[in-house]
């Protein structure tokens, strides 16, 4: 198995991503890179709390982690790599290796304007979604597994009826 | 018979789980309206944390009941405490816990909190047929 979902959620670890996609992917680690969250002893603990004993969490900066994500990607278990913007996520697809990227929850901010019940976009976050598409990556919206994987396209043009 | 303001809590989780319990409460109570459904589609996790200070703030209260422990309103509420170092939070919470803490004779809402939480895990059962 490898890294089996490359998800942006600015709520990092919670319910979603813990039992919605971790349990039925048979998860056992999620690299969370993020650079406030690994600088932080008290962010990384109120995160190890979140998640199950037999999860492993380990946390890098963005800089840190994109180095490791071959090793990530060689491990015999299913694994999530998980960031909190779209930033980070493309700076990842970037150094390689990454090709889908799973928008699962980038939620209302002032300046962002709506694209589905749970993606928010500002005009800079849109065309950063699309420089990761035009990297390579399949990029799709979907908040839990039973839901459809809402191609990036689609759902930009959805937005103007929004 | 009116309840005293302190004794009041928000209740909040994912989907309609704080309007659902709330409404059970009621139902079985008549005193749903000392907890405070808060909904959270939609919001990031610095929104649900601002949410639930006004929330307290409003109405006085002291304690949040949670539903999951990894849940984005828990983790909201516990960066909450770092700030509002007086509240408790219990996660887990269910509709044995929150009938409790209505219904408990405890004089704060802290103590009935812990009341109710000792008492929820008490109501957790399994039924098999008998064979």
């Amino acid at each position: 198995m490898t890294l089996v979902l490359n998800r942006i959620d600015d709520r990092l670890i919670h319910g979603q991503v813990v039992v919605g996609w971790g349990q039925p992917l048979d998860v056992r680690f999620i690299v969370l890179v993020d650079d406030a969250v690994a600088a932080s002893d008290w962010e990384r603990e109120l995160y190890r709390m979140g998640v199950p004993p037999e999860m492993e969490l380990r946390f890098h900066s963005a800089a840190e982690a994109a180095p490791l994500l071959d090793a990530y990607r060689l491990d015999p278990h299913p694994g999530i790599l998980l960031t909190g913007d779209i930033a980070t996520m493309r700076e990842l697809v970037l150094h390689g290796g990454v090709r889908e990227v799973n928008i699962g929850g980038i939620h209302h901010r002032a300046g962002r304007r709506q694209y589905m019940r749970y993606v928010f976009l500002t005009a800079e976050e849109q065309q950063a979604l699309r420089d990761v598409a035009a990297l390579g990556a399949l990029v799709t919206a979907q908040d839990v597994p039973a839901a459809r994987a809402v191609p990036l396209e689609e759902m930009l043009a959805h937005a103007e009826d929004v | 018979m009116s309840e005293p303001v302190a004794k009041r809590a928000l209740v909040a989780g994912h989907g309609d789980f704080a309007a659902g319990l709330v409404s059970a409460v009621e139902a079985v109570t008549g005193r749903g309206e000392l907890l405070d459904p808060i909904e959270v589609k939609g919001l990031c996790g610095e929104d649900i944390q601002l949410l639930l200070r006004k929330r307290l703030q409003a109405i006085g209260a002291t304690v949040i009941f949670t539903d999951l422990q990894a849940g984005s309103c828990t983790m909201a509420a516990r960066r909450l405490l770092r700030e509002m170092p007086g509240v408790l939070l219990a996660s887990g919470a269910n509709l044995p816990m929150l009938l409790d803490f209505v219904m408990s004779s405890a004089d704060d809402a802290q103590a009935a909190a812990r009341g109710a939480v000792e008492r929820a895990r008490a109501a957790i059962s399994v039924y098999e047929a008998p064979t």
